[in-house]
């Protein structure tokens, strides 16, 4: 199974290897959502969701189902 | 030189841009709207060096140059329209030092445009607490730009970024990003059949939906017969630009930027452990609206009072000074008591405007967006209505246009038709004045029960959008992707200066905006009070007198049933007695109808026609208060205003849908008459079947 941003717990982090997919909206990429940056959940709000994310230094939170089409590579802490 | 610098500040939402602005024009500002559309347009003046002058436009927030929203939309029509009066010869990027990375992407598009574009980065005083250094002259050289180091906060760098544009003609306007990197064969195709128009122009009038209406018309076609890439390519080629400009920056960047994270004190990790908590987060924002509401009561009643006094005895001293005559009375009995009911409600109007702004302003409305999304979401809204329905509380008109940012179409809509549920500000007279009728004093573990009321109504009209919500989202048939990114900002401690100037100019707008149409009401119920067809009116001393001839009246008696012979027979009271019917099982005399009526206009505009009805040939000074609270039932006997009929009149105005404005805007945000027509029947005949039955029930 593919590892995706959903996948993630308070604390820890990843590497973002593909957002290909259709369901990213452009405006994501442009605040820095791009393969190759890393990514760190921050908080989350009840019913783990929306996820408050650390993305190349931009914070931003993002829905759950939006977090599980961007495939990362965890970083084990 | 005589010719003014047209400027024009770009920047990423949350970068301080509006405080740069506000640095560079103090109060020479203005600030209207774009032709045809409601987007905010600001603009103002700053003298630069050598007696130049620049005329400045703030640009709405945008990320990037492809624009997803109205908003957006305005920036670009702007930059790609060599036409425009407001063009400008300069653009400035405003960028925030910790999110430079992000907010070079805007830079880059915009230098792309060959505009002479310089690069501010605000906030320098943060540097120091996230141990940020930045190599100036790096950046200038790698980016091909002047770069201003400033710090709003501080005011430091205003001068040097003055300079800066006093002499924008050194700029280099040379690209950023080689289109060709991202598809040779098809930007050397464009190059080919358009070779005297900038590729990447032409590309983002390809890629973009926005209107160009300005563009040349030839230039549309062509391009349309152009277009050989699919909607899926054409996204797939703006992603690859998008990486292609990130890994410019980061070359940039590399050498020009260090950051030294152990430096780095976080004020934000520590505040959100606490503010987006699953526990604490809600505890702590309810508290917060408690705050604001108890303030808003408490503090504001004292400037209230003493407004109210200070026109009754305005309307004392013109009828004693000025020869009486129809215009003395017009002035005492129609404009000033008119006038009187909007001003007095400039100290709440104020303090809640205050709470706004602070709360945007210092970053915690991003956190109330994170926490509640979930919630919302089960009611068909998104975390971002809650924004539409907190600035609501304000005033329905921008708390609908801020409904721009909800990617999804559904949960757009639904916000827009329940945000008029949320308790504006016009609200705010008619509940005080008769709160302070009806509800008695007295506390509850110090919460006054007035205080407490009045939360109880905000809680009732949030309460009634959220379930409205819950219905329309069963009801409504729409299919619309549903995404949902929202930046969530540093928390910064807000600019006195920018709060004040929000309340200021907020506040001059509602009371100007409102004084209007006030002014036109009561000149016009005044008229309508004041003569009547029949001879009951024209007659009407004559007939007093023969009625009551037989009683033994004093002289002010007998005056006052003259008085209300005349309001009862004039044209006023003729059309309030025709509607009375349809509102004598809420509890409401004519006068009250009256009001109703009027306040379709604007809710406000409810005291306002009281207070004008009431003073139509009342002798003494007095508050609009206690003339409200002298009213007799003409049934009933007794005092009209009753817990009953009070709490009838509050429900009533919980619910129903009196403001053309927001009709209006509605129409204009949704492009169809459907959803307003809807609005008004169905929020209107709800509000008259709950104030029947609150009356009914508690008489």
């Amino acid at each position: 199974m593919q590892i995706t941003i959903a996948h993630l717990k308070r604390g820890e982090r990843g590497i973002i290897t593909d957002v290909s997919s259709i369901h990213i909206p452009l405006k994501l990429l442009e605040m820095g959502c791009l393969p190759g940056n890393y990514v760190e959940l921050v908080q989350l709000a009840p019913f783990k969701d929306p996820m408050y994310l650390n993305i190349n230094g931009t914070h931003l939170a993002i829905r759950k189902e939006t977090a599980s089409h961007i495939l990362i590579d965890k970083i084990e802490l | 030189m005589s010719k003014q610098i047209n400027v024009a500040l770009i920047g990423n939402p949350n970068t301080g841009k509006t405080s740069v602005f506000n640095s560079l024009t103090g109060l020479n500002q203005k600030v209207g709207n774009y032709p045809g559309i409601t987007v905010e347009k600001k603009q103002g003046v700053c003298k630069l060096p050598r007696g130049v002058k620049a005329h400045i436009i703030d640009l709405p927030g945008t990320y990037s140059l492809n624009a997803s929203s109205l908003d957006e939309s305005v920036v670009i029509e702007l930059l790609l329209n060599k036409n425009d009066k407001d063009f400008p010869d300069v653009a400035v990027v405003v960028s925030d030092v910790e999110n430079l990375k992000r907010n070079l992407l805007l830079f880059t598009q915009i230098k792309d445009l060959e505009i002479p574009t310089i690069l501010v980065i605000n906030m320098a005083d943060r540097m120091r607490y996230k141990g940020i250094s930045l190599d100036i002259d790096h950046l200038e050289e790698r980016l091909n730009t002047r770069v201003a180091l400033i710090s709003t906060r501080k005011n430091e760098g205003i001068d040097h970024l003055k300079n800066l544009i006093t002499n924008y003609k050194d700029i280099s306007v040379t690209p950023c990003l080689d289109t060709s990197e991202i598809d040779k064969e098809y930007f050397d195709n464009l190059r080919k059949a358009f070779p005297n128009q900038l590729v990447y122009k032409l590309w983002l009038v390809i890629t973009q939906d926005v209107n160009f209406g300005k563009i040349d018309r030839n230039e549309i076609d062509a391009i349309a017969n152009f277009k050989t890439k699919s909607k899926a390519d054409l996204k797939r080629l703006q992603q690859k630009e998008t990486i292609k400009r990130y890994q410019f920056i980061n070359s940039v960047l590399k050498n020009g930027q260090t950051i030294d994270a152990s430096q780095a004190k976080d004020l934000r990790t520590k505040l959100d452990r606490v503010l987006t908590h699953k526990v604490w987060g809600y505890f702590i924002f309810f508290i917060i609206l408690l705050t604001i509401f108890q303030a808003i009561y408490d503090w504001s009643s004292v400037p209230m009072d003493f407004i109210d006094s200070i026109f009754a005895s305005l309307s004392e001293w013109v009828k004693d000074t000025l020869p009486s005559g129809v215009f003395t009375n017009l002035l005492a009995e129609g404009i000033i008591p008119g006038l009187g009911g909007i001003v007095i409600f400039i100290p709440q109007i104020a303090f809640l405007f205050l709470f706004i702004s602070v709360l945007e302003e210092s970053g915690y409305m991003s956190r109330v967006v994170f926490l509640m999304d979930r919630i919302m979401r089960r009611f068909g809204l998104s975390g971002k209505s809650v924004v539409p329905l907190i600035s609501g509380t304000a005033c329905a008109i921008p708390a609908i246009m801020a409904t721009r940012n909800i990617e999804s179409w559904k949960e757009r809509l639904i916000t827009i038709l329940v945000t008029p549920f949320t308790t504006c500000s016009a609200r705010l007279p008619v509940y005080l004045i008769i709160i302070s009728l009806v509800i008695p004093e007295g506390r509850f573990f110090g919460l006054g029960y007035q205080a407490l009321t009045l939360m109880l109504l905000y809680l009732i009209g949030f309460g009634a959008a959220i379930i409205s919500a819950y219905i329309l989202n069963k009801i409504l048939k729409i299919k619309s992707k549903t995404f949902f990114v929202i930046e969530m900002p540093n928390y910064k401690l807000p600019l006195f200066k920018n709060v004040v100037l929000t309340v200021v100019e907020k506040t001059k707008s509602f009371v100007f905006g409102a004084g209007k149409i006030i002014l036109a009401i009561s000149i016009l119920l005044w008229v309508l009070a004041s003569y009547g067809p029949g001879p009951e009116f024209n007659d009407a001393e004559a007939i007093v007198k023969k009625e009551y001839a037989s009683q033994n009246l004093s002289e002010d008696e007998l005056q006052r049933k003259i008085s209300s012979q005349k309001l009862e027979y004039s044209f006023i009271g003729i059309t309030g007695r025709a509607i009375e019917p349809a509102i004598r099982p809420l509890g409401y005399d004519w006068k009250i109808g009256i009001a109703i009526v009027s306040s379709f206009a604007a809710r406000e505009v409810f005291v306002g026609t009281l207070a004008t009805i009431y003073s139509v040939g009342s002798d003494e000074e007095e508050t609009i208060k206690n003339r409200m609270a002298g009213e007799v039932n003409p049934i009933l006997g007794g005092p009209l205003f009753t817990f009953a009929s009070g709490v009838s009149l509050l429900l009533f105005y919980a619910f129903a849908m009196q403001c053309m404005s927001t009709l209006a805007i509605v129409k204009r945000e949704t492009n169809s008459w459907k959803w307003p027509t809807l609005q008004l029947i169905i929020m209107s005949s709800f509000a008259y079947v709950v104030a029947l039955l609150a009356f009914q029930l508690l008489k």
